[in-house]
């Protein structure tokens, strides 16, 4: 082995460090030479450890390797620590292999901007992080990838930074990607709580029937599922699934090479990665392996549809990636995870070379991608159009081409599946019938896209027409390179039954390779792979036969009269089933209102105006009352002088208090007196009540009196002391206690 | 060692003295005020190179009489938790004098400012340095009058109402506070029959049940309003608004610390039945601290509002960490104190140069800098993802082990018998993981209102917004520098914390297990509230030696 695997990734994080510092004083060669070296040298280490390591990853079960301790608090233990075995080494090999060709692709595509370093140091900030997600060995290892992906995505969507509607989709698909990443934490600490840790080699080690992972949590469903549908929130984010797809569309804004490496080949397939990676954990859970299938069938299907109405040539094949990225999800979620992986590895293939076709067909086209205004277009470009055919064969799935053998480990996985058990049974079965219609609907779009583009006649106007011209050898180069893959790559994984048929027994290459890190495939009856294939070519043909019919040579007679027919449900689709839109009314529009609401009646109203306010004006309240009072004004000193002299004298004119209060009980006759010497003026006069009435048992100006109780108990007397020239009045109570 | 009471007094003798400088001469008054802040981080660093990592108890202490008849003493002491706030204020210091844009735009007075400035670093670092509760106050109160003064002299526009504002809200605190204090010297007095303000005697005092309610409402009322916690924030948008660059980094970066800092010192130790009590209540209000600061920042389209805002939703995620009560919470929020520290006070230095260049600070203002000032936009940029929590930079460590840490809580809090039926820690979690979102929601959408975009107003063209001086440079490039290796080597900083803040947890946990442990006893402290309850939460004194390990 060459060097260590930390260097993988950290060459081209290093790359872009020094390409953001200093590139701008570097000449555009040394900027691309920086760039393009550092990737193909993590590619070479990278195939070093896979093949001849020592000892190599595809036949041990990986390699680890401790770079530092990263952070602890109490038992939370991270280390950033790195793995390669076979599922991320093969990653790493997707990324850098075609992480190179696509740097070089873009020497000559970007070959005019001005911002050509930052470019590139994006381009390897990209590369860094996916390396770092892919080989990370701990899940919040994984995570700096995981969201430093989606930090280099938002930065090259939003390269023309002065375009809004770029800066726009940027930001639009960090924030997507947020919501996704909230499920990744949560499905995180779901894992941890469960095992106590966060490598995932200990996790996974510790995912058997009967572990923390399988302890029922909330509604019946035990840790692995939660863990796994929160895992899922974040992969869908990140893979463009069902409901986190909206942002893929608009993430088009960036370059094309962007658009090919990034929302192609690579990132967008790191949600099926992590579903893989996690394997084990959706084993213990097989609802939440349905979960994953479903949304992935009807994703595959839903963005098919609307690939069908697009007439951008990247928004097509960005659909057509959703759409794809479903088709991955139904591998992984019906538990074949090495079909999944194999159709992520010649999806990378042939989609990118797609994408870099569709980036040297707007470079021909002055930039459009309108593809009404195209069409002819293989006369022309000679080369692009080649590697266009064979990846176009290749996404739809005819035979020997690579997207045939991926699609269809895929199918057969989805008809043969077994991990669901009792009551989920049915699903296996419909995700695989969702896919055969999702697998026409990908032939004809596709279908339509070639022959509106390379067929037939040209609509573009006179000007655009007269500068087309074949892209440069730096992007015809790579486009050669990704096609020969798109041709090729489906060997790694030809399924038994054709392997039968050259002598050779067991497993395919790949899922020899994979099954270490993600368990053995599936065994299916040779019987039924063949009637597999034969039903995905017939469809594949289909779609394209009708694809033919409707746009063969442009717009035929078919495909006007369809959009006579239904204009509506064109024009529906065509607006994507204005999903964005629908979003917006029922989750934009309302957080900003909230927001902007919640400021001003909580913060503003509630909070400053009355809690704080209340206090303060109390405060102002006594403050004014008392400036009221103090104002110099002689009336109103006068006033308070009246006022405060009445209460005075109120208060001097109550009678005394009497010195004593003196009860004397004999039997049942209580004797009460007052000593008071003022009762000698006969200005004061007493009542008496015994029995607490409210009306005086006894009157009169003597201060004694005298009462006859029923029986032993204790009583209370009320005596009024009134001052017959004032009528002031004081009143006491005693009690009293008559024994038996 | 007398090196703690140096970096302490030094700033405050340096300010006096700043006050006989001659007032004419702007640089030199601004070299003199840089070059007292690095002496002081230097000596923060002499601190930091002689800290033993690994010992939970203070180090360093520095104890001196100072009025002897009350048994106030001059007492400093660093421990883990205390070294990086020392650091980060000495720290944060110097940035914030070095950058040209600090006073705002009161060119004048300015020996004023940097006296100012330096005696609010004397009361910061002696707050968080002190183990005396008299001393403790004076630099509380310390760092209020210059902060102040800072705000109503070198503001903005409705300056005055900011900075009375200011004081108003915290001086409610603090002057609860000081009769908690007051009231806890009186009990002290009649327990261990002599005056003593010391922090190690009081946090092995354990008062009775209702007396801890009392004592601790008018503690962590004073604290939290400084962090601030919802719903007591309203002063902080306010105050940072108004006051110039140089106050809000300062504010940001270390003043609303004190508030998290004093909880955790202070407020648990010393009244640990109360705090477990109010922990759920307050946790839910650090939860919607969290979430509301979020959707209040989105609100704004004044950009150092939507900041201040920011704040309150990150030091949501402080209190939330420090109340689950473990290890990996409690680090976590220390660390989240850091780190907002770094990438708040990069922030507001960030709205800072741009209020300079454009003298305009509403969002819709702006737009396609990045194209005039691509330096600029670059730091801005790492400052905005340091913010919004980015792995691999300083904000996320925090939050994650806040977050973890709350999300595990469940077990600590039932072990402690704190489970009332809306405790439910992962619930808390969950929830204020969506600040996660939310952060990248108004964070995002205040760059590209401010960087991206197209350059289409005339005043953006204008030749005043130019890019970064060498100055602001090595200002931005600080910052920078602290946010991406905070983020990638978290361990140097943590691994001196844990020790004190496992201490701390153990010291925690003990006398709460303790105090409900105790057969009913017959002594009974009588004092306001603590009458008629129950006879087990008496106080207890267990001598000198006991209780602190």
């Amino acid at each position: 082995m060459l060097s260590h695997l930390y260097m993988i990734p950290l060459l081209p994080l290093l790359g872009a460090a020094y390409l953001i510092l200093a590139g701008r004083r570097h000449s555009r060669s040394v900027v691309q030479a920086i760039a393009i070296l550092t990737v193909f040298a993590s590619c070479v280490i990278s195939l070093d450890a896979f093949f001849f390591g020592l000892p190599p990853v595809v036949h041990a079960g990986g390699i680890s390797e401790l770079v530092y301790a990263w952070f602890s608090g109490g038992s939370v233990n991270v280390d950033l620590s790195l793995r390669m075995d076979a599922l991320s080494g093969l990653m790493c090999l997707v990324v850098t292999f075609i992480g190179t060709l696509i740097h070089v692709y873009s020497v000559g595509y970007m070959a005019h901007d001005e911002d050509y370093a930052r470019f590139f140091a994006y381009l390897n900030l990209f590369c860094g992080a996916m390396l770092i997600l892919v080989l990370g060995d701990s899940l919040p290892v994984a995570f700096i990838g995981w969201e430093g992906v989606g930090l280099a995505s938002y930065l090259l969507i939003g390269f023309w930074y002065k375009e809004q509607a770029n800066a726009s989709a940027g930001k639009k698909a960090f924030i997507v990607n947020r919501i996704g990443d909230f499920g990744f934490l949560i499905g995180m600490f779901l894992l941890f709580r469960a095992t106590g840790t966060l490598d995932i080699p200990a996790i996974l080690g510790s995912a058997h029937p009967g572990s923390g992972l399988a302890a029922p949590l909330w509604l019946g469903q035990p840790v692995a599922f939660w863990a796994g549908v929160f895992l899922f929130l974040g992969a869908a984010g990140k893979s463009a699934q069902i409901p986190l797809y909206v942002w893929l569309p608009d993430a088009m804004a960036g370059p094309t090479p962007v658009s090919a490496l990034i929302h192609a080949a690579t990132m967008v397939t790191a949600g099926v990665y992590l579903v893989a990676r996690m394997s084990a954990i959706y084993m213990l859970a097989p609802a939440a392996l349905a979960i994953v299938a479903v949304v992935g069938a009807f994703t595959a299907l839903f963005a098919a549809l609307i690939g069908f109405a697009q007439n951008d040539f990247k928004k097509v094949l960005a659909y057509s990636t959703v759409s794809q990225l479903g088709f991955m999800f139904v591998g992984v979620g019906t538990g074949n995870f090495a079909g999944g992986i194999f159709h992520l590895f010649t999806h990378a293939f042939f989609k990118a070379g797609l994408f870099l076709c569709a980036g040297s067909v707007m470079h021909a086209m002055s930039g459009s991608g309108d593809i009404t205004k195209m069409g002819g277009l293989a006369k022309r470009l000679p080369w692009t159009t080649r590697v266009f055919q064979i990846c176009w064969l290749a996404i739809c799935g005819v035979p020997i081409f690579s997207g045939f053998f991926s699609k269809d480990a895929i199918l057969d996985g989805a008809f043969a599946t077994e991990v669901y058990g009792h009551g989920l049974g049915w699903v296996g079965p419909l995700v695989g019938a969702i896919l055969l219609v999702a697998a026409l609907g990908t032939a004809f779009y596709m279908s339509r896209l070639y022959f509106l583009v390379f067929s037939g006649a040209c609509r573009a106007d006179e000007q655009t027409q007269h500068h087309i011209h074949e892209s440069p050898i730096s992007m015809v180069f790579p486009l050669v390179v990704l096609a020969a893959g798109a041709l090729l790559a489906g060997f790694a994984g030809i399924p038994p039954a054709i392997r039968a048929l050259f002598g050779k027994h067991g497993e395919s290459t790949l899922a020899v390779w994979l099954a270490p890190a993600v368990g053995a495939p599936l065994e299916v009856a040779h019987r039924s792979e063949w009637m597999t294939m034969g039903f995905s070519t017939v469809i594949a043909l289909a779609g394209i036969g009708l694809g033919y019919l409707f746009f063969g040579g442009g717009y035929r007679a078919p495909a006007h009269a369809f959009a006579r027919k239904v204009p509506r449900l064109v024009s529906l689709v065509r607006d994507k089933f204005r999903i964005d839109e629908l979003y917006g009314a029922i989750i934009v529009r309302p957080l900003q209102i909230l927001c902007r609401y919640l400021f001003l009646i909580v913060d503003r109203v509630l909070i400053d105006k009355i809690l704080i306010g209340g206090w303060a004006f109390a405060a102002d309240l006594g403050g004014r009352i008392c400036r009221f009072l103090q104002a110099g004004d002689v009336q109103r000193y006068l006033a308070a002088f009246v006022i405060g002299l009445a209460v005075l004298v109120w208060f001097a004119a109550r009678p005394a208090a009497p010195q004593e209060v003196q009860v004397a009980v004999e039997g049942h006759v209580a004797r009460v007196t007052l000593v008071d010497p003022e009762a000698a003026s006969g200005n004061l006069k007493y009542s008496f009540d015994f029995d607490g009435d409210g009306t005086p048992d006894r009157e009169g100006t003597s201060p004694t009196a005298l009462w006859l109780y029923g029986g032993p108990a204790r009583y209370t007397v009320d005596i009024t002391i009134e001052d017959i020239r004032w009528h002031t009045r004081r009143t006491l109570k005693r009690e009293i206690e008559v024994g038996p | 060692m007398t090196s703690l009471a140096i970096t302490t007094l030094l700033p405050l003798v340096a300010g006096a003295v700043a006050l006989l400088l001659p007032g004419k001469s702007p640089r030199l008054l601004r070299w003199y005020g840089i070059a007292v802040a690095l002496v002081t981080f230097a000596q923060s660093l002499c601190v930091l190179a002689a800290f033993e990592p690994g010992q939970a108890g203070f180090q360093m202490e520095v104890n001196w009489a100072w009025v002897p008849a009350l048994g106030i003493r001059f007492h400093l002491g660093v421990d883990g938790i205390s070294l990086w706030l020392l650091m980060l204020t000495t720290l944060m210091m110097v940035v914030t004098l070095l950058s040209p844009q600090a006073t705002g735009f009161v060119r004048d007075r300015n020996r004023g400012f940097v006296a100012a400035m330096l005696m609010l670093e004397s009361g910061m670092i002696g707050a968080f340095l002190a183990l005396d509760l008299f001393a403790f106050y004076v630099f509380w109160e310390l760092m209020l009058v210059p902060m102040y003064f800072i705000i109503g002299i070198w503001g903005g526009e409705r300056r005055v109402y900011a900075a009375i504002k200011f004081m108003i809200f915290t001086l409610v605190g603090s002057l609860l506070m000081l009769a908690a204090i007051l009231f806890m010297a009186v009990a002290v007095h009649g327990l261990v029959g002599g005056w003593t303000f010391d922090y190690a005697t009081w946090s092995r005092l354990m008062l009775p049940e209702g007396t801890q309610l009392l004592c601790f409402g008018a503690f962590a009322l004073s604290f939290l309003i400084k962090v601030p916690l919802f719903p007591l924030h309203t002063w902080l948008p306010d105050a940072h608004v108004e006051a110039p660059t140089g106050g809000s980094v300062i504010l940001a970066a270390v003043l609303l610390k004190l508030g998290a800092y004093g909880f955790l010192r202070f407020a648990l130790p010393f009244f640990p039945l109360a705090a477990h009590q109010t922990a759920p209540l307050v946790a839910w209000l650090a939860v919607a601290g969290i979430v509301y600061g979020a959707l209040m920042a989105y609100a704004q389209d004044d950009i150092k509002k939507l900041v201040a805002y920011s704040s309150v939703s990150h030091l949501g995620f402080v209190v939330l960490g420090i109340l689950t009560f473990t290890a990996a919470g409690v680090q976590g929020g220390m660390y989240q104190m850091l780190a907002h520290g770094i990438s708040t006070g990069g922030l507001f230095l960030a709205v800072g140069i741009l209020y300079e260049r454009r003298h305009t600070r509403k969002l819709t203002d702006f737009g396609g800098l990045w194209a005039r000032t691509p330096v600029f936009a670059a730091c801005f940029l790492v400052i905005v993802l340091a913010s919004a929590g980015l792995p691999g930079l300083c904000g996320f460590v925090g939050e994650f082990l806040v977050l973890i840490g709350t999300f595990n809580a469940g077990k600590a809090w039932r072990e402690a018998g704190m489970a009332p039926a809306f405790a439910h820690p992962a619930l808390m979690a969950a929830i204020s993981a969506t600040a996660v979102i939310l952060a990248a929601v108004y964070l995002l959408t205040m760059f590209q209102k401010v960087m991206l975009g197209p350059l289409d107003k005339p005043e953006n063209r204008d030749e005043h917004v130019r890019d970064l001086s060498w100055t602001e440079r090595i200002v931005f490039g600080i910052v920078v520098v602290f946010a991406l290796g905070m983020g990638l080597m978290p361990g140097p900083i943590l691994s001196r914390s844990e020790a004190s803040v496992d201490a701390l947890l153990e010291n925690y946990r003990g006398r709460l297990a303790e105090a409900r442990g105790k057969p009913e006893a017959p002594a009974r402290m009588t004092a306001p509230g603590g009458a008629g309850r129950p006879a087990d939460m008496r106080p207890t004194w267990r001598g000198p030696r006991g209780g602190m390990e």
